[in-house]
């Protein structure tokens, strides 16, 4: 039938089949020598390309008869995916080695330090800090925050809350003046933030509830003592409010402010011009090795003045005292924030030593909160 | 205001304890300042005998003695006291006893190998005396194991208040008995003065002449005592006056000063035989001086009161009396004077000349006048009764009258104001017991006030003294709710502001400071302010003068002593007020802050990654991150370039809104400017004014503009050109801007360069352009014909080409 069949036939298949072998072994041995992907890409054309041994042996499968083709074609493509799956795994491990050696030259120092990150070396001062605690508790008591000049008039600061003339009290202010002007009259560094109690009931009809936080001046300068302060100042009016609310307002502020479950305050009666009754107030404490512990112990510590709005004060805002009430209180802000957090000494809030603001300041993220907890 | 225990009680029957009389004085308004009690103070220390003293054998100064304590083995004590010696009685302090006088507390310890059982102790050492040069001698008699405070009687406890300036009935120990006792401390039993006739007529007229103006005087009354014999007062008397710290000078004297603290009356005696005339009570002239009671002389003059002679002035009334007509030792004849002044021409005058007296303390604050004449009485009798002599009648000018209305009290006032339910029973019950009278019932009273209550005025201090009496205690803390009050944001824009300023640069590394509002003047004028309406009258330092117009200088100086202190890299901020004038209008928020040194905004001091000093452009990045957080239209601000004097003038710019509205400035600062500021550079500095940020539009809904995007890739294409150097880069950017305000939509300065390859009057700017196509992808004519507009725009705008 095939002219082409003859007797070396046999033989000649095993040639081709061992010549098979040969080549696989051949260009395998080439793969892997390839130490680059230029010298894999030649073992590649010279295997796989138009004119590669295998592929010139896959060209060979199309003139095999069908038997022929049954039996070797199955060698030879063999080959062919052997070659390709080498050539690919070949190409892979050369290009994780180029990888490795690059990066094997990319290595650095990675315990060089860093810039700090500036949100955590800026700080905001203790003042501003508890301003913001102050505005948060109160402004959860449906307190608004009210604002006014540093520089007043004689009439805001103490003739209108009923100071008079001459009286001791205003003696007791050490007042830092301004030269007089022509009409005679001289201005003043407000001595506390009450002044603003004056402007918000000139300004606004009841229902008030306001906190005044505030920058305020006095000449005194000693070691508890600085000419400038800062006071926060609480005013309610309405008609129906009394001491009782009051009592209450501040027991609920000082357990906020001081972050602690109970509080005991004594309520003492005193005087101050612009509130009738007048008290101060005492906070329980106890004191031990500079430290100041709230809600225990058995000192007294005086954290604030307070009272009923006195009825010369509503009157000469334009409030009749038979119709209206209310309470005002103040405290010192630098005061508080001492006590809250521990500073021994007033002069340094002001005297801009970075090393004491960075430790006693707060972190700028370090944002006051009702829900995280103020000084969380 | 000073008193002892037993003071009190001779106005004051009472049984209760010490402890219980200062935990009410201090709950009726009367705070108890301090309480010192020498009896407790002296009670641990004991007589002893010395039984034998002999030389210490290491030390020459020191004896080794035996001492006799009345129980158990005598004591082995090592005492250098050169009169320590057997046989005497001495006083000795055991191991553990606290020793005032040189705060320390009792070891047993060994001197120069000699234990001593404790110390033999010297009147200085316990504050007793302030004999220093040995120790504590006692009679002979004294028996031994008592305690030395039963010795020296020291049993009287002496009590402070820190008084409020309205209770002038409580500047005497009578009134203060007299508070207690309402408040059920005792029964008040102060002894009213009995009163004299006098045997003659009062030789000494006196005159108020106030003819020209409004009377200081409202009445004044006077006696003679003649043939009296002046001396050392009784020792009752000085004990009294030591214990409240006075000093006893002569019994004319003391009973003067005892009655002020006694009843909070206080009087003058003038020696008679040294008063010349009349008196006369007027206003001081121009040019009249007098030599006080104090020893110094002080000028008066037309706003004082005095009283005067016919030769001179010899008292400042109501303060201090004069040297010349003083009660001394050889008076005998004495005038005593018992009067009214006008409270605030006291307090004025004793402001004026500095002078803080017993008596000014009181009549500032308005005495009883009443009491005048019992006054005068009382202290008639005590001259009678410890110096003897004779007393003439009594001359009274002016009068005592007072035109008192009662006050109509309706009692449902306490519940209004104190929120406390007090029954009327008990209501009048205390205002009895204060000396008020109460007329009618309840529900509506009329209270008329007792004369040495000057400072009840209306209802609402009546509430104050049933609610303090009553006890404060008693008021019931009551819930204050919210309401219906809409919650709503409670801080005003500028105050956002302030804090979103804070924080903002805290979070750029700086620390906040807090600076005197006030500082020198030279300062101040250097930073354009100084003007004479805010320059303080009264400063407290020279160079803390003037209120600062800006942040600057105080963070400079801030800096510069942070820098002294060996930290010269400094970041410091400041929000707060800054002073254009004295008007409410033009005090201004200002944020500002310094960068000194190498605090950089990407980091302070020296460093591998990056470093050098902080420049124009950390100032400028500051500045415009407060504006930012504070709500500034970043897009709208314009840098024109130059600032203040302060600022260096190259490297400076103003940020402004048009140049109507200037919000700020930000630049290096003027090395002339450091220098007059006493620091050193380099320092970059910004200051805005957060007022001048224009107040944000109210909007209807809280929610942002619909988001577009666009399906189409950006294409960004990089243009350097070559302009003259003083070309601005922000003309450039903008002349990018505006070739196609459509597709452009950014365009980013990336490299400056002058030197080589390009014109020494010229530089190089590179920068990126992003275009952002909207309808379609862009195709590359398209995008070459904006690159022509972008460069012809340039070109047109800053003169500028293309870098070839």
């Amino acid at each position: 039938m095939d002219a082409r069949v003859n007797p070396g036939h046999d033989h000649m298949k095993a040639k081709r089949m061992s010549d098979i072998a040969t080549l696989e072994a051949e260009i395998l041995k080439g793969i892997a020598a390839a130490s680059d992907e230029a010298a894999l890409e030649a073992v590649r054309v010279s295997s796989l390309g138009k004119k590669g041994s295998v592929s010139e042996l896959l060209a060979t499968l199309g003139k095999m008869t069908p038997d022929e083709r049954k039996a070797k074609g199955p060698l030879i493509n063999g080959l062919k995916d052997k070659v390709n799956t080498a050539i690919n795994a070949r190409r892979d491990a050369l290009k994780n080695s180029a990888l490795d050696a690059r990066l094997a030259t990319e290595s650095v120092d990675v315990t060089l330090p860093v810039r700090d990150s500036a949100a955590e070396t800026g700080r905001i001062h203790p003042v501003s800090q508890v301003i913001d605690e102050l505005t948060a508790i109160f402004a959860d008591m449906g307190f608004a925050v009210a604002e006014g000049p540093d520089i007043e008039t004689d009439d805001y600061n103490f003739t209108k809350l009923n100071f008079p003339e001459g009286h001791p009290a205003r003696e007791m202010h050490d007042t830092f003046y301004f030269n007089p002007r022509e009409d005679g009259s001289r201005l003043l560094l407000r001595t506390h933030t009450s002044p603003v109690q004056v402007r918000t009931m000139l300004k606004q009809k009841p229902p008030i509830r306001v906190i005044i936080p505030g920058r305020t001046y006095r000449s005194d300068s000693d070691q508890t003592h600085t000419p400038m302060f800062h006071q926060v100042e609480g005013l309610v009016i309405d008609k129906g409010s009394h001491l009782g609310h009051l009592k209450w307002i501040l027991e609920e502020f000082c357990k906020a402010f001081f972050e602690v479950d109970q509080v005991k305050m004594r309520f003492r009666p005193s005087f101050f011009p612009f509130t009738e009754p007048s008290m101060e107030v005492d906070i329980q404490c106890r004191r031990e090795k500079g430290e100041i512990r709230f809600g225990e112990g058995e000192d007294w510590l005086e954290i604030l003045g307070c009272g009923m709005v006195h009825p010369n004060l509503l009157r000469n805002c334009g409030l009749d005292p038979d119709e209206y009430q209310g309470f005002a209180w103040g405290m010192g802000i630098d005061r508080i924030a001492m006590l809250k957090y521990g500073m021994p000494d007033l002069r340094p809030f002001f005297e801009a030593d970075v090393r004491w603001l960075s430790h006693y300041g707060f972190r700028p993220l370090d944002f006051p909160t009702l829900a995280g907890g103020l000084s969380a | 205001m000073k008193f002892t225990l037993s003071w009190l009680k001779e106005h004051l029957d009472t049984n209760a304890s010490l402890e219980a009389i200062v935990e009410k004085l201090t709950m009726i308004g009367l705070e108890v300042e301090s309480v010192e009690d020498p009896a407790k103070k002296f009670a641990p220390f004991k007589v002893v005998e010395v039984i034998s003293a002999v030389q210490h054998p290491n030390a020459d100064r020191l004896r080794v003695c035996m001492v006799n304590t009345g129980e158990g083995a005598p004591l082995q004590v090592v005492c250098g006291a050169p009169n320590a010696r057997a046989g005497i009685k001495a006083v000795l302090g055991l191991p553990g006893t606290y020793i005032p006088g040189k705060n320390i507390t009792l070891g047993v310890g060994k001197i120069r190998d000699v234990v001593s059982n404790g110390m033999l102790i010297s009147g200085a050492e316990i504050e007793y005396s302030t004999d220093a040069d040995g120790i504590i001698e006692l009679p002979a008699d004294t028996p031994v194991g008592k305690s030395f405070a039963d010795v020296v009687g020291a049993n009287d406890p002496v009590i402070e208040i820190n008084l409020t300036p309205n209770r002038t009935d409580c500047t005497g120990v009578s009134g203060i008995a007299r508070d207690l006792s309402a408040a059920d401390v005792g029964k008040l039993k102060s002894p009213a003065p009995k009163k004299i006739e006098g045997k003659f007529p009062c030789p000494v007229q006196v005159k108020l002449d106030f003819a020209s103006g409004q009377s200081l005087c409202p009445a004044f009354a006077l006696r003679l005592v003649k043939g009296a014999k002046n001396g050392p007062s009784p020792e009752w008397l000085q004990t009294k006056l030591k214990a409240i710290g006075l000093r006893p000078i002569n019994a004319l004297v003391d009973i003067t000063n005892f009655i002020t603290f006694d009843r909070g009356r206080p009087l003058h005696v003038f020696d008679a035989k040294k008063v010349h005339g009349n008196l006369v009570v007027r206003r001081a002239k121009k040019g009249e001086s007098l030599l006080a009671l104090d020893g110094k002389t002080y000028q008066l003059d037309e706003t004082m009161c005095v009283i005067a002679d016919d030769k001179a002035v010899e008292s400042l009334a109501g303060i201090m009396g004069g040297e010349a007509s003083g009660c001394d030792e050889t008076t005998t004849d004495v005038l005593i004077e018992s009067a009214l002044w006008a409270p605030n021409n006291i307090a004025q005058t004793g402001r004026k000349l500095g002078i803080h007296s017993d008596a000014r303390y009181r009549f500032e604050r308005g005495v009883d006048p009443a009491f005048m004449r019992p006054g005068l009485d009382l202290a008639t009798q005590m001259v009678l009764d410890l110096c003897g002599g004779e007393a003439s009648q009594v001359v009274v000018a002016g009068s005592t009258e007072a035109n008192d209305k009662p006050i109509d009290f309706p009692l449902d006032e306490i519940k209004r104001l104190a929120g406390l339910d007090v029954e009327f029973a008990e209501a009048k019950r205390i205002l009895n017991a204060l000396g008020f009278h109460v007329a009618g019932n309840a529900p509506r009273v009329k209270v008329a006030v007792p004369s040495w209550r000057p400072d009840i005025e209306g209802k609402a201090d009546l509430v104050e003294e049933v609610v303090r009496i009553a006890g404060v205690d008693r008021v019931p803390p009551t819930p204050f709710p919210r309401g219906d009050a809409q919650r709503k944001p409670v801080l005003t824009t500028t105050q956002l502001r302030v804090r979103k300023a804070r924080r903002s640069l805290a979070a750029r590394g700086m620390v906040e400071a807090v600076t005197w509002s006030f500082i020198a003047k030279a300062q101040a004028e250097l930073f354009g302010g100084g003007k004479p309406e805010l320059a303080l009258a009264n400063p407290i330092a020279s160079d803390l003068s003037d209120m600062r117009p800006s942040l600057i200088p105080g963070l400079v100086a801030s800096a510069q002593r942070n820098s002294d202190r060996g930290i010269a890299d400094t970041a410091l901020f400041e929000v707060g007020q800054v002073f254009a004038g004295a008007a409410p209008e033009q005090q201004f928020t200002a944020a500002s802050g310094v960068r000194r040194g190498r605090a950089k905004g990407t980091g302070h001091g020296r460093h591998w990654m990056n470093g050098g000093d902080a420049d124009v452009f950390d100032a400028k990045a500051d500045a415009l991150a407060v504006l930012a957080a504070a709500g500034a239209p970043v897009s709208a601000l314009q840098i024109v370039p130059g600032g203040p004097a302060w600022f260096h003038p190259g490297r400076s710019g103003t940020i402004q809104i048009g140049p109507q509205n200037i919000l700020g400035h930000f630049g290096e600062l003027h090395p002339r400017a450091l220098e007059a500021l006493d620091a050193q550079g380099p320092v970059a500095a910004f200051e805005v004014i957060l007022e001048r940020i224009p107040e944000p539009k109210a909007k209807a809904t809280r929610a942002k503009p619909a988001l577009e995007l666009s399906p189409f890739q950006p294409v960004e294409r990089d243009f350097a050109f070559v302009v003259a150097r003083d070309v601005k880069a922000a003309d450039i950017v903008r002349a990018a801007q505006n070739a196609d305000k459509k597709l452009v939509t950014g365009v980013t300065v990336f490299d400056i360069y002058e030197g080589k390859g390009i014109d020494p009057d010229k530089k190089s700017i590179a920068i990126a352009v992003t275009m952002q196509p909207r309808d379609k992808t862009m195709t590359d004519e398209e995008i070459d014909a904006i690159g022509q507009k972008i460069v012809a725009e340039v070109t047109k705008r800053t003169g500028g080409t293309l870098r070839g």
